[in-house]
């Protein structure tokens, strides 16, 4: 009895967004995906084959064979995790810690925001290529230091986006009379303001999830992503590029990938943000 | 009017910080200038004369005295991986082709996004709208370099629109297809972002109130809701302008445009420090101007923050 | 007696060549079915040719040291007292004739008749004694130019003389320095005695050449002006090739070469030849277990060369075990190509006796410019794993590569190719213990032995032997993964023919000319 009602209000629920219907399948398909992708893949992912080198899809390699033979499936499914991890944990630090800095700064205003923007100015006027050669060279090239770097040139656009929006909002009636209540700033900040600007927010990470997915690609162009032969998404399209007529299947398969991973997270977002009545 | 020049003043202070901390991170990061001009062939005894030649040696703060003294009448100094070639000239022949390809990018984003965005409010969750959202999303999934690539073979290759690396002098047609392959991703995002901004304002209590007290929804966009959402508006296109450039690096590149980001990104690796200096100058000093407008426009439009802050 | 005819022997029939003016004798060779039919082309004059370059030209500076990619230009522009030819040997440029004594201590060079500089200036002694004390002063005080002349003295109006401090045969290749102008500043005003002249050279974009209407071979150059494209983005360049924008582009990879053949059959060209480098995992003989001479066997069993051949060259690189190009007959051990064979057991129980039973963890430092060293590391990288070693690749920026690998020597391993000059001791000196080159910290007192005696050598077949005993040393003691002299694809518009590989660095195109009724 009590599962059929969960399954009514699930159905209820998914029949009121399509959006949220759709985004779910393509998300929880990729992340299952890209799940099984780190324990058990068709082949093994770096394993090259000369005699299987560059071979259209067939039954034995679903999305063909790359320039070493290596099976394109097998990449996919790995280094779509690989890409995932990497958007993630980014858009987390630069969200968190962006978010923070904003709504601080944003709501005491004063001389501590005058500096913190200004510290924020610089690293927003830096030239964001410029920032992540600077800092791959300091940390070193790798997975790990690629999130952080990302996540760093991810926090200034946030905490940017939030100041302005708590800008917006803290001169508001709502807000006065919270103050005079007597409530504590973290407190006005955190029930008040932010779920007001949660739609903003909520762009802004869907965006930045999207961004973090193409700077780790760029980051690959540059030769500063996650280094071979581990696979992710935007490096096969970085190293598919000079075969895009004779193989289009290196591009083709990770690039819809990308598409279609972004898509869902995107619908997914969307849809919430119209079922949460916005 | 006492901040605005407290605004200027530390828009200067800014643009100084940084060229400092771009001196010293360059003199942090491993390689250096003559490594990179000499390669693999020179002996120890070239390299160390040619390290004293590009005065690498000198301590950080001398070498960046010198630098800042001869900015300040400005002079740049030589290039080091070029030689004789002055930060001048290089820049001189640069800045005016990312310019125009930034300005052209601007205007494709601009006249693009913003009848785009007000159709997709209007055509709100119909068939025109949810088109345009996946397009939009798919444009927003391709990584940059990828859809230069793309726009090469496509209008280079394929329908032979444009001859690529082919460019000379400031060629407007050529310019086109690297602007719209920088301004495609951006337009979408942009369009993405006015949607939601006068969605989110359109369900504020303002706006029910003035649609009970009768307004017509046309009169409800205009008069209230575009004027709030200017703020966030103004601010985005803001962070689009930094993003443009941004682009043009991996842009030019593609497209072989000998603009200013090719040369940031050969510069860079040739550990090239003076040249380096002078584009971030120029990039850094676009950015925070482009900051220092906005909130004068601020002020303009909320007059609420006029007295102070 | 016999000394003096070794030396002759050593560089060749080359007055002979010069005086039939041999034009392109390269070791061409041709793809595709209709590879005949382009060897009978007839050349035309006038045209104009874009060649593309994907490293940027630095300096139009002769005589500061540069990379190879500013060698190989600039190659066209000045000309030395000699020159290297296609072949790989060293033929009379600026001097017409020259002569080396019994001892090998005393060059004599007779300056060419009525040679003129790109600006119709007469070349004089002057000019000569200028630019050979601007190239000493560039090279150092420490440099073994500086070191070996003892003298430059001018005993009449068209000769020069060079003594020397010791019996040196190998050094007639520094005399290909650039002659300049006397007084002349090359980076303000560029000029030289080479087939081109450089009319506009913007830093970073392109350097512009015209023909020199005054150059001393007959008959050459064909091209009426030439330009040398800088693009950075090696498929950018490719898209370029394709569409027309250039004319030549060097070093196209397998993929790129099918592409070509695939879209565009007539429209191009593919000339085979090779890099003339010597493309190798280099060890640092100092590094935890490569220290261990079994480790460093057991990664050169376990390295499949051919593998490396076929994913990347299509076959068509030369396989090789030690460090020395093929390309150089006379210096080159064909023996040392076969020291190890691909044998996964044999590495594995070396790396067993060695007590690395269950591998070990090893990082392979290449740097991310360069698509075909990654690559290769890639490969490596999987082959290894078979064996129990697990590799970490780490891309860095070429200037820290110089830094941290070349100069600094911290890194494990690295993939990368180097080139040299004809003289053999620009490629092998470098394994020298105190060699400031040596970073491979490669440390043998045979080896540094056998070094000095071939340095010091003078007869071709003695010192040859020497130096093809130290690469066997090399092979043995496994200093390094040798891997193979790349195959080096050219793609040229068809229009134009006359491509000629040189096993120095050098972008000869002087000898292109564009086909006569096309």
């Amino acid at each position: 009895m009590k599962k059929s009602w969960t399954f009514a209000r699930i159905r209820e629920f998914l029949r009121l967004n399509p959006k949220i219907l759709i985004g779910l399948i393509l998300v929880s398909f990729f992340a299952v995906m890209s799940l099984i992708g780190q324990f058990w893949t068709p082949y093994i992912v770096t394993r090259m084959d000369a005699s299987s080198v560059s071979e259209a899809p067939s039954l034995l390699h679903w999305m063909g064979t790359d320039n070493f033979g290596r099976d394109v499936l097998s990449r996919v499914m790995n280094g779509s995790g690989i890409t995932i991890l990497v958007a993630l944990i980014t858009v987390l630090i630069g969200g968190i810690i962006g978010t923070m800095i904003g709504a601080l700064t944003g709501y005491f205003g004063g001389i501590v925001d005058e500096i913190i923007m200004r510290l924020n100015d610089i690293l927003l006027s830096f030239p964001s290529v410029l920032l992540a050669l600077l800092l791959i060279s300091f940390l070193g090239p790798g997975t790990i230091n690629v999130v952080l770097a990302l996540g760093i040139l991810f926090i200034p656009s946030f905490a940017r986006m939030v100041r302005s929006e708590v800008i917006r909002y803290r001169d508001r009636d709502f807000v006065r009379n919270a103050r005079l209540q007597g409530i504590r700033p973290l407190r006005i900040i955190l029930i008040h303001i932010l779920p007001n600007a949660r739609i903003s927010i909520l762009t802004a990470a869907a965006i930045g999830f999207n961004n973090a997915v193409l700077a780790e690609a760029s980051m690959s162009y540059l030769g500063l992503g996650v280094q071979p032969p581990t696979p992710s998404l935007g490096r096969m399209l970085f190293e598919a590029q000079s075969f895009l007529l004779n193989c289009p299947w290196y591009a083709i398969f990770p690039g819809i990938t990308i598409i279609l991973m972004i898509l869902g997270a995107a619908l997914l977002s969307e849809g919430f943000k119209e079922v949460s009545g916005a | 009017m006492q901040a605005i020049v407290k605004k200027l003043f530390s828009l200067i202070l800014t643009v100084l910080v940084i060229s400092f901390l771009t001196f010293i991170i360059f003199s942090i990061i491993p390689g250096n200038a003559a490594l990179a001009k000499l390669g693999v062939d020179a002996s120890p005894e070239q390299i160390a004369a040619m390290e004293e030649k590009l005065q690498l040696n000198d301590p950080v703060i001398i070498r960046y005295g010198r630098w800042l003294f001869g900015a300040l009448r400005g002079d740049f100094g030589e290039s080091l991986q070029y030689s004789g070639v002055t930060v001048g000239e290089l820049l001189g022949s640069r800045l005016p082709v990312t310019m125009v390809l930034a300005g052209i990018s601007f205007l494709l984003i601009v006249l693009l996004s913003v009848p785009v965005a007000l159709f997709c409010v209007k055509f709100r969750d119909r068939l025109p709208d949810r088109i345009l959202t996946v397009l939009g999303q798919v444009m927003m999934a391709v990584p940059a370099f990828f859809l230069g690539i793309l726009i090469t073979y496509i209008f280079g290759l394929l329908l032979r629109a444009f001859r690529p690396g082919a460019y000379e002098g400031l060629s407007l047609r050529y310019l086109f297809f690297p602007a719209l392959s920088i301004a495609i991703p951006k337009i979408a995002m942009t369009v993405r972002f006015l949607k939601s901004s006068v969605r989110g304002e359109l369900s504020q209590d303002y706006v029910r109130t003035a649609r009970a007290h009768g307004a017509s929804e046309d009169q409800v966009l205009k008069n209230h809701v575009l004027r709030n959402a200017l703020i966030p508006v103004i601010t985005f296109l803001a962070l689009v302008i930094g993003e443009i450039l941004a682009g043009s690096i991996v842009a030019e590149q593609v497209f072989s445009v000998p603009g200013l980001g090719r040369l940031l990104i050969t510069s860079i690796s040739a550990r090239d420090y003076p040249v380096v200096q002078a584009i971030v100058m120029y990039i850094t000093t676009v950015v925070v101007s482009l900051d220092f407008l906005v909130d004068l426009l601020y002020r303009l439009v909320d007059p609420r923050l006029r007295r102070g802050g | 007696m016999k000394r003096s005819l070794a030396i002759l022997l050593a560089f060749g029939l080359i007055l002979s060549a010069v005086l039939t003016g041999c034009a392109s004798d390269g070791k061409k060779e041709e793809t595709g079915e209709d590879a005949p039919k382009h060897t009978e082309t007839e050349p035309s004059y006038g045209g104009h040719l874009v060649y593309g370059m994907t490293q940027d030209l630095v300096s139009l500076d002769p005589h500061e040291s540069t990379d190879a990619g500013t060698r190989s230009v600039v190659f066209n522009i000045y000309e030395g007292l000699v020159k290297p030819s296609s072949s790989g040997d060293l033929i009379a440029a600026v001097a017409e004739d020259y002569q080396i004594d019994q001892a090998g201590t005393e060059y004599v060079f007779t300056l060419r008749e009525g040679i003129k500089f790109q600006n119709g200036q007469e070349v004089t002694l002057k000019d000569i004694e200028y630019s050979f004390n601007r190239y000493a002063e560039f090279s150092g005080e420490n440099s073994a130019f500086v070191k070996s002349v003892k003298e430059l003295s001018f005993p009449d109006e068209k000769t020069v003389r060079i003594t020397l401090t010791n019996p040196d045969s190998e050094f007639l290749s520094e005399l290909t320095f650039a002659i300049i102008p006397d007084g002349n500043d090359p980076n303000e005003n560029p000029i030289g005695t080479g087939p081109y002249m450089v009319t506009e050279y913007k830093a970073g974009q392109y350097l512009d050449l015209s023909k020199n209407q005054y150059y001393w071979v007959e008959k050459e150059p064909y091209l009426d002006t030439v330009r040398f494209k800088f693009i950075s983005d090696v498929n950018t360049a490719f898209t370029e090739l394709q569409a027309g924008t250039i004319d030549v582009l060097n070093y196209l990879t397998t993929a790129q070469v099918e592409a070509l053949k695939k879209s565009a059959g007539d429209e191009f060209r593919i000339v085979e030849g090779n890099m003339n480098l010597v493309h190798a995992m280099y060890l640092n003989n100092q590094a935890g277990p490569l220290s261990d001479v079994r480790v460093r066997q057991a990664l050169c069993y376990a390295v499949d060369r051919d593998a490396i051949n076929s994913f990347l060259f299509a076959g068509k690189s030369i396989i090789i075990g030690s460090h020395m190009t093929p390309q150089l007959p006379t210096w080159y051990e064909p023996a040392a190509a076969s020291v190890y064979t691909y044998d996964v057991q044999k590495a594995k129980d070396l790396l067993e006796q060695a007590g690395y039973k269950d591998g070990f963890d090893l990082t392979i430092t290449v740097p991310s410019a360069y698509s075909q060293h990654v690559d290769t590391a890639q490969i490596i990288a999987d082959q290894l794993s078979l064996v129990g070693i697990r590799v970490t690749i780490k891309q860095v920026e070429w200037t820290v590569w110089l830094s941290d690998v070349y100069k600094g020597r911290d890194y494990e391993a690295t993939v990368i190719g180097f080139d040299g000059k004809l003289n053999p001791s620009d490629w092998m000196a470098k394994y020298g213990t105190d060699a400031p080159k040596n970073m491979m910290n490669y440390s043998n007192a045979e080896y540094d032995e056998l070094l000095e005696k071939a340095l010091k050598a003078v007869d071709t077949e003695e010192k040859a032997s020497y130096y093809k005993q130290m690469q066997m040393n090399l092979a043995e003691n496994a200093a390094s993964v040798y891997i193979e002299d790349p195959a080096d694809f050219v793609a040229m518009n068809s229009q134009f023919d006359g491509y000629v590989f040189y096993p120095t660095t050098a972008w000869d195109v002087s000898k292109i000319y564009q086909i006569s009724g096309k």
